[in-house]
C-alpha cells in the first residue's frame, strides 16, 4: 500500500497532474487521483511527511530533471511537474508545521526589480524553486529595492532572487544589494540575479552572489549557495 | 489511403475561375493554330485518327508534322485521364496517392545533377589569436552510382521526402548508354522503399527497367496495382514541339499502364513568354498535348500534368528558380491541372546559389513555402539542389528536409471549431485564476501530439560563428549510418540473373 501510494505520487509528478481534474501526458487520466489526492491518502494512511517528500515528490522531480537532461521532457513538463509538487506540498503544509516548521530547502524572496513589468522568467523560476522544495515568497513585478529588503527581513529569507528584462532596469538590482548593505543584512542574505540582459560579469560587477542564466541554473545556484553557507 | 505528404488546408488560388478559363482558351487556340510541331510519326497518326489535321514538313535533317489539334480532341483525352493515381512503393505504407480533386501535396527529389558537393569539417587555427575553429570545407565530385546509392539511402531517412527521383547523373567509366538506365533504377530501388520516379534515357532499356520492377513486385499485374516505378517523359521541347524519342517512350509507357509525368520545362524569356499569361498558356498547351497523346495511346492510362516553367536570367539566360515569377508560373499551372482533373507534378526548392547555406536556403524556402500553397500533388526538385540543378548537396538536402517540415506545418488547419469554443474559454479562465497565469500545462498535450513545431535542430553553440552546416553534417552522418533497406537477397539474385548490364558491385549480397 505504502509503496503503491509513493509510486503513484512519483508517476503523477512525472505526469504533471496536480489533482484528479488534470490531464496528464498520457490521455485518459482525468478523474484518477492526482498528486494532491495521493498525498492526502498517504497522510491518511500514516505515511510520514519525510517519506512522502523525499521518496515521492522529490524523487519524482529528480526523475523529471533527468528526463529533461536527456531531451525527453521540455520546459512545460518541468513546470507542470513543479506545479504538481507544489499541490502536494500544500496538502502537506499543515502537517509539516506540526512536525518541523520551516521545512524545505530555505526561503527565497523573488521579485522583478523596480520599473520592470516583465514576469515570465521570474514566474518560471518561482514555480521551479517551489518544485525543488524552496519556500518562495513572490513579491511580483516593479518592486522597489526597499520592499525587497523589508520582505527579506520579515521572512528571515536565506536568498533573494532578482529578475530584470530591460537594460534600463537591471541597474536596480545593484540598488537592492546597496539597500541590504545599508541595513547590515548583506552577510545574512545571498542574492541571485537573472534575466535576458544580465550576465555572470554583471552579477560580479554589482556584487551579487550568483547568476542563473535560466531557471535550472537558478536552482543550481540556489542549492549551491545554501550548501556553502548562504542564508541567515 | 496514403498518409504521406501534407493536406494544404486552404489552397491559394492565384487565378480566378474566369482567368483559368481564359488560359484554357488561349492554350486550346494555340494547339489548333499554330498547333504542335511533332517529330514522332506514331503520335501524329494517333492525333490524326482522333480528328487532328497534320501537314508534313522538314526541320533540318528530320521529318516533322505541323499538327493542328482541335479543342474537342484535347477535351476527350482529358475526360479519359484518371484524376486519381497511385504511385506504388516497395513499402506499401509509403505509397503516394495523387488525387486531382484533393489538396494533398508530396515532396520529392530530382533531378540528374552532374556534381555532388558535400561538406567536410576541418580545423583551422586563427592567425590573430591562435584559437582553433572547425569550418566546413566543400568538396566537389562528379556523380557516380555509389553516390546515387548514397543519396537514395539518405532519401529513405528523410521523413519529409515522399518520393524519389534520382538526383545524381551517374558518370562512372563502366556506365554506358546500354546499361545506364538499369543501373540507375536498380541503385534507386535497392536503397529506398518510397515511390521511385524517373526518366529512361534509352528506349531499349525501358523493357528491362519494367522487368526489374516486375521481379520486385511479383509480376506485371502486381506492378500495375502497385507501380513502384513511375516515369517522367520530357516529351515537349519548348515551344510546342514533340520530340520523337521521348514520344516513343511516352506511348510505350501509356500502353504498359504505368504512371507517367508529362514534363515540360520552358524558360520564360527564351523558349516561352516571360510574362505569366504567356508562359502559363504555353506550358499548359504543352502539357495538354502530351496528355492527349498519352490518352490516345491508351485511354485511361495514369498520366500526370508536369509543369516546370522557369524564368531566364537576363544577364546570361541561365535558369532562375528562386524568384517570384517562378512561383507565379507554377502556382497557376497547379490550378490549371486541377481544373482539368489531372494530378499535377510541380517544382520548388531549387537553390540558384552554388553553395549550401544561407542564400541557398533563402531561395529554397521562398519557393518551398509559396508553390505548395497552390496544392500541386507532387513537388519535385525539393531536396539538395544547388546551382540551379547542377549540384546535389546532401547536407543541403538534410536542411531542406527541415524547411519542408516547416512548410508542411504551415498548411495545417487552424483548429477553430465549435468544439474549441468552450475548451478555449475554460482554459483561459482557469489560467487567469491560477497563481502565475502560465499556459505551459496546456502546451504539453500539443507538444506530445506533435502539434507544436520542434524548432531549428541545427543551432550552434558559438556566438560568433554560424555552425549550421557542421551540425547538419553531423546529423547527415548519423542518418547515413542507418542500415540500408536493400531488396531481399533472392530478389536481388533474380534481378542480376535476368537483367543484363547491372554492375556486379551494386549487388549488396556479393
Amino acid at each position: 500500500m505504502k509503496e503503491e501510494l509513493i509510486e503513484g505520487i512519483v508517476q503523477n509528478v512525472l505526469q504533471g497532474r496536480r489533482n484528479q481534474d488534470d490531464e496528464g501526458i498520457e490521455e485518459g487520466t482525468v478523474g484518477q487521483p492526482g498528486v494532491a489526492e495521493l498525498v492526502q491518502e498517504a497522510l491518511d494512511n500514516g505515511i510520514d511527511t519525510n517519506t512522502i517528500l523525499l521518496e515521492g515528490l522529490s524523487r519524482g522531480m529528480e526523475m523529471v530533471g533527468q528526463k529533461y537532461e536527456t531531451g525527453e521532457y521540455f520546459i512545460p513538463d518541468m513546470l507542470t511537474a513543479a506545479e504538481a509538487v507544489e499541490a502536494g506540498m500544500e496538502v502537506m503544509e499543515p502537517h509539516l508545521l506540526g512536525e518541523e516548521a520551516g521545512a524545505g530547502k530555505g526561503t527565497i524572496i523573488m521579485a522583478t526589480v523596480e520599473k520592470d513589468l516583465h514576469d515570465i522568467g521570474k514566474n518560471l523560476v518561482c514555480i521551479m524553486l517551489k518544485g525543488a522544495g524552496y519556500n518562495v515568497v513572490d513579491l511580483g513585478i516593479d518592486v522597489p529595492s526597499e520592499r525587497v529588503v523589508e520582505a527579506a527581513e520579515e521572512e528571515k529569507a536565506d536568498l533573494i532572487g532578482l529578475s530584470a528584462l530591460l537594460n534600463t532596469t537591471m541597474v536596480n538590482m545593484g540598488k537592492v544589494i546597496e539597500a541590504l548593505d545599508k541595513k547590515d543584512l548583506r552577510d545574512k542574505v545571498k542574492v541571485i540575479i537573472g534575466g535576458a540582459p544580465t550576465s555572470e560579469d554583471f552579477a560580479q560587477e554589482i556584487g551579487a552572489d550568483g547568476y542563473g542564466k535560466d531557471a535550472f541554473a537558478a536552482i543550481r545556484e540556489a542549492d549551491k549557495l545554501m550548501k556553502t553557507g548562504g542564508g541567515s | 489511403m496514403s498518409e504521406r505528404g501534407v493536406v494544404v488546408s486552404k489552397p491559394y488560388n492565384r487565378l480566378s475561375r474566369e482567368q483559368i478559363e481564359l488560359i484554357d482558351k488561349i492554350s486550346l487556340a494555340l494547339l489548333e493554330n499554330p498547333g504542335i510541331l511533332c517529330y514522332h510519326q506514331e503520335s501524329v497518326s494517333l492525333l490524326e485518327k482522333a480528328g487532328a489535321t497534320a501537314k508534313a514538313t522538314r526541320e533540318g535533317e528530320h521529318e516533322a508534322w505541323w499538327v493542328s489539334i482541335p479543342a474537342k480532341v484535347v477535351k476527350e483525352a482529358l475526360e479519359s485521364a484518371p484524376s486519381k493515381i497511385v504511385l506504388g512503393a516497395r513499402d506499401p505504407e509509403n505509397r503516394v496517392v495523387l488525387d486531382a480533386e484533393g489538396f494533398r501535396t508530396h515532396f520529392g527529389s530530382g533531378s540528374e545533377t552532374n556534381y555532388w558537393v558535400e561538406a567536410k569539417p576541418e580545423v583551422f587555427k586563427s592567425r590573430e589569436d591562435g584559437h582553433e575553429r572547425t569550418f566546413p570545407l566543400l568538396t566537389k565530385q562528379r556523380g557516380s552510382v555509389d553516390l546515387l546509392c548514397r543519396s537514395a539511402h539518405l532519401a529513405e531517412q528523410l521523413e519529409n521526402l515522399d518520393f524519389f527521383i534520382r538526383n545524381v547523373n551517374v558518370q562512372d567509366n563502366d556506365i554506358t548508354t546500354d546499361n545506364k538506365d538499369v543501373n540507375v533504377f536498380f541503385s534507386s530501388l535497392n536503397n529506398i522503399t518510397k515511390p521511385v520516379i524517373g526518366g529512361v534515357a534509352d528506349f531499349d532499356q525501358l523493357e528491362k527497367v519494367v522487368e526489374m520492377a516486375e521481379i520486385i513486385s511479383g509480376g506485371r499485374d502486381e506492378l500495375v496495382k502497385n507501380p513502384l516505378v513511375s516515369f517522367i517523359t520530357s516529351v515537349i521541347k519548348s515551344p510546342l514541339q514533340v520530340v520523337a524519342e521521348t514520344a516513343e517512350k511516352l506511348v510505350a509507357i501509356a500502353r504498359l499502364g504505368l504512371p507517367v509525368v508529362i514534363s515540360t520545362s520552358p524558360q520564360g524569356g527564351s523558349t516561352a513568354p516571360i510574362d505569366e499569361v504567356g508562359m502559363v498558356a504555353q506550358v499548359n498547351a504543352e502539357a495538354l498535348a502530351g496528355i492527349t497523346i498519352n490518352q490516345l495511346a491508351n485511354p485511361g492510362a495514369p498520366v500526370i500534368y508536369g509543369a516546370v516553367p522557369v524564368r531566364a536570367r537576363m544577364d546570361d539566360l541561365h535558369d532562375m528558380y528562386g524568384v517570384p515569377e517562378f512561383c507565379h508560373y507554377t502556382m497557376a499551372c497547379a490550378q490549371m491541372a486541377r481544373h482539368y482533373g489531372v494530378p499535377c507534378y510541380s517544382t520548388a526548392g531549387v537553390g540558384d546559389a552554388k553553395v549550401p547555406g544561407i542564400q541557398a536556403s533563402v531561395e529554397k524556402v521562398y519557393t518551398h513555402t509559396a508553390v505548395p500553397f497552390a496544392a500541386p500533388d507532387l513537388v519535385h526538385y525539393s531536396f539538395g539542389l544547388l546551382d540551379k540543378t547542377q549540384i546535389f548537396c546532401p547536407e543541403q538536402a538534410v536542411l531542406d528536409n527541415h524547411h519542408i517540415g516547416m512548410s508542411k506545418f504551415l498548411y495545417r488547419e487552424s483548429g477553430v471549431t465549435e468544439e474549441s469554443v468552450d475548451k478555449t474559454i475554460k482554459m483561459i479562465r482557469d489560467v487567469m485564476n491560477s497563481p502565475y497565469r502560465m499556459y505551459a500545462r496546456y502546451a504539453r498535450p500539443l507538444l506530445r501530439r506533435g502539434e507544436i513545431f520542434s524548432g531549428f535542430p541545427f543551432e550552434g553553440e558559438l556566438e560568433d560563428q554560424d555552425q549550421t552546416l557542421l551540425k547538419v553534417h553531423e546529423h547527415m552522418e548519423e542518418l547515413e549510418k542507418r542500415e540500408p533497406k536493400h531488396l531481399p537477397e533472392d530478389v536481388c539474385a533474380k534481378i542480376f540473373e535476368k537483367i543484363p548490364g547491372l554492375l556486379p558491385r551494386l549487388n549488396p549480397y556479393k
